[in-house]
């Protein structure tokens, strides 16, 4: 019997690291087993042992990842059952939080999203209203489903590997009868650099930016960083949409956030608050966003970037 | 032309973000005064009034029905909704709902619209905002999906209704889907959706005609055990207020700022 289910959804070549990092806190909260509802491979499966998952539970009838939700959280439900575990770590995806939405309704089990930190006796750290407050809550039902958010802890494997053992879980076939459908997906253009919401430098730009998001992008590539946006530059069309960080757009908490040209509005704390470090530059001394910046720096982006981006060159050699 | 559509928004009165907020009510809960109507729900509203109107409006028989759950204050949400269009409102208010988690707010608002249903005609959707302001757990519409057994379609960026089929697109991190599911419905919207409109003059005298109808747990059919603090399944421990972040060091370019922070960030052993 496992104490903690986690939920890789489709875990890919290779697991990402907000995956390690599910798999370390279920670790500490006993003896930890898996959900996939993708493929399984070797090279994944290994690494599932290495961080000290027992068994891997697999979806067999229906092809989960034709469907929205219903069908994965019923299939979720069922192998939480099977696991015998009291605790369902998901991410913190829009559709994480969901699959454990429509499963707490299943399982009657509280869930806590959002999540940053969890302790042995599975009470969770989280903060709410823009970054303002920190809560510790819990769920008072048998099973606790918690979504948690990425960047949180270091992954680190099991002290000694295991080869996981397989179970296939039946997915229950009324889940599909009605459920809503994905019939068709287009990926975008991929840009090569780190992943938003798990990167560990993200440079962001705004207004400020005036339609040139180059100096931006100069910067984050000399720092190997993801690039991210406020709303105001996303709506103006001068990056896509999928770069905009806060309330609205991808939350992220990476080791060093740099805000170039942004006024730092509430609903854009929102998503950055909980970074490392924060690095803002902007024109007018008055913005908000010195009063979160451990380092402001009042001046043209224009001027500042290109010549940071210089000087990181220059040392790199 | 389509059919007639009855769709109900669910709409939040939130502290308004404008404002400090602070969490200083019984059992760890937000304080509320100083509240509005949900900003992204009035994209959620703004999707259902389209949606009628493409079919007519309310004179052709479509419903857009405001239906918030919360404390007496609460009915201002759906007095805006009414003002920015819609055609009625329903207020779920009870003093044993202080202090409902996602899973007890579902539930409460899951038997309302089962109630909304019982009058002959069923409800065709019930369109929610991506996420409330202040709780920000986006489980309510998944929930209440679950418990209705209805289909989700949610995060929509785009919605179309044609006959019994909604389609939507969905953008995840690195690709756009397109999701179809058969009323009745949840769909929560983004604010990438739509350009919400604003209650003008006409909007607000119109409104003060339009019913709000106020219901008790009673009339739909819950009894208070199950809600509020007793019939949620989360609990929250404590809440502090994050201190301020230690003033950094803020300096004036001179020409050599862009060195100093990447002397500042080698410090900070960040490059
Ligand atoms: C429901 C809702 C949800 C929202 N969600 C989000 C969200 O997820 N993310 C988000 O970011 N916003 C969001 N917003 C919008 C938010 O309220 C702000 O409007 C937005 O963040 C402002 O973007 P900005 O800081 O780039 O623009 P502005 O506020 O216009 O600030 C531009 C800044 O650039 C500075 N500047 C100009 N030129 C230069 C230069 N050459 N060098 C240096 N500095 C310069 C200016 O001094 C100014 O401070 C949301 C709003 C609502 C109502
Ligand atoms: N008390 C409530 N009354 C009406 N609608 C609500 C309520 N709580 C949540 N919702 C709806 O559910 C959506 C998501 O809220 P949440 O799950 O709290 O993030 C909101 O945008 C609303 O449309």
């Amino acid at each position: 019997m496992a104490n903690a289910l986690v939920f890789i959804d489709t875990p890919g070549a290779v697991l990402k690291k907000s995956s390690l990092e599910l798999l370390t806190i279920a670790r500490s909260l006993g003896e930890t087993a898996v959900a996939v509802a993708g493929e399984l491979s070797d090279d994944v499966a290994k690494q599932l042992g290495a961080y000290g998952a027992s068994t891997v539970y697999l979806p067999s009838g229906g092809d989960l990842g034709e469907y929205l939700v219903g069908p994965k959280a019923a299939y979720l439900a069922a192998a939480t059952t099977a696991s015998g575990a009291t605790a369902v770590l998901l991410d913190n995806s829009p559709e994480g939080k969901e699959i454990a939405g429509r499963l707490s309704i299943k399982l009657n089990a509280g869930v806590i999203t959002d999540v940053v930190g969890v302790e042995a006796d599975g009470t969770a750290h989280k903060s709410v209203l823009a970054g303002s407050y920190t809560t510790t809550a819990k769920a008072t039902t048998p099973v606790a489903i918690l979504s948690v958010k990425a960047n949180n802890v270091e992954p680190e494997p099991a002290a000694v590997a295991v080869s996981p053992g397989t179970a296939t879980i039946e997915v229950p076939a009324d889940s599909l009868d009605g459920a809503a459908r994905i019939t068709a997906r287009t990926e975008k253009p991929v840009s090569g650099r780190p992943d938003l919401s798990e990167a560990r430098i993200v440079v962001a730009g705004g207004r400020g930016v005036d339609g040139d998001f180059g100096p931006v992008e100069e910067l984050a590539d000399a720092l190997g960083a993801a690039v991210g946006a406020s709303r105001a530059a996303t709506d103006a069309g001068w990056i896509g949409h999928d770069a905009q960080v806060g309330q609205t757009g991808v939350t992220v908490s990476p080791q060093l956030y740099i805000s170039a040209g942004i006024s730092g509005a509430i609903q854009q704390k929102a998503g950055m608050q909980t970074a490392k470090v924060i690095v803002a530059i902007n024109k007018d001394p008055e913005s908000p966003v010195f009063e979160i910046a451990d380092y402001g720096i009042i001046g043209d982006l224009f001027d500042v970037l290109p010549q940071a981006t210089a000087e990181i060159k220059k040392r790199k050699g | 032309m389509e059919e007639t559509l009855k769709i109900v928004v669910l709409v939040k009165h939130v502290p308004d973000a404008q404002f400090d907020r602070h969490i200083n009510g019984p059992g760890n809960t937000t304080d509320r005064a100083e509240s509005i109507l949900s900003e992204l729900d009035e994209y959620a509203l703004e999707a259902a009034l389209q949606l009628a109107e493409e079919r007519g409006g309310p004179k052709a028989g479509n419903e857009v029905i405001a239906l918030t759950m919360g404390p007496a204050s609460a009915v201002n949400a759906v007095k805006k909704s009414l003002q920015i269009g819609a055609s009625s409102g329903v207020h779920l208010s009870d003093d044993a709902l202080a202090g409902s988690d996602a899973a007890a707010t579902s539930l409460a608002l899951a038997a309302a619209v089962r109630h909304l249903s019982a009058d002959g005609r069923p409800v065709d959707l019930v369109l929610t905002g991506m996420a409330s302001t202040d709780g920000e757990t986006s489980l309510v519409p998944a929930q209440l999906a679950e418990r209705l057994s209805y289909p989700q379609l949610t995060f929509a960026s785009s919605l179309e209704v044609s006959g019994s089929t909604v389609v939507g697109r969905r953008d995840a991190g690195s690709f756009s889907e397109t999701v179809e599911a058969q009323l009745p419905a949840v769909v929560s919207v983004t604010d990438q959706i739509n350009e919400p409109r604003y209650p003008n003059f006409k909007g607000i005298l119109a409104a003060k005609k339009k019913k709000i109808a106020t219901l008790t747990l009673a009339d739909v059919g819950l009894d208070p055990s199950q809600v509020g603090h007793s019939g949620s399944w989360t609990v929250v421990e404590s809440a502090d207020p994050r201190p301020p972040r230690t003033a950094g060091t803020i300096i004036t370019d001179e020409g050599d700022a862009g060195i100093k922070l990447v002397d500042f960030l080698a410090a900070q052993k960040l490059l």
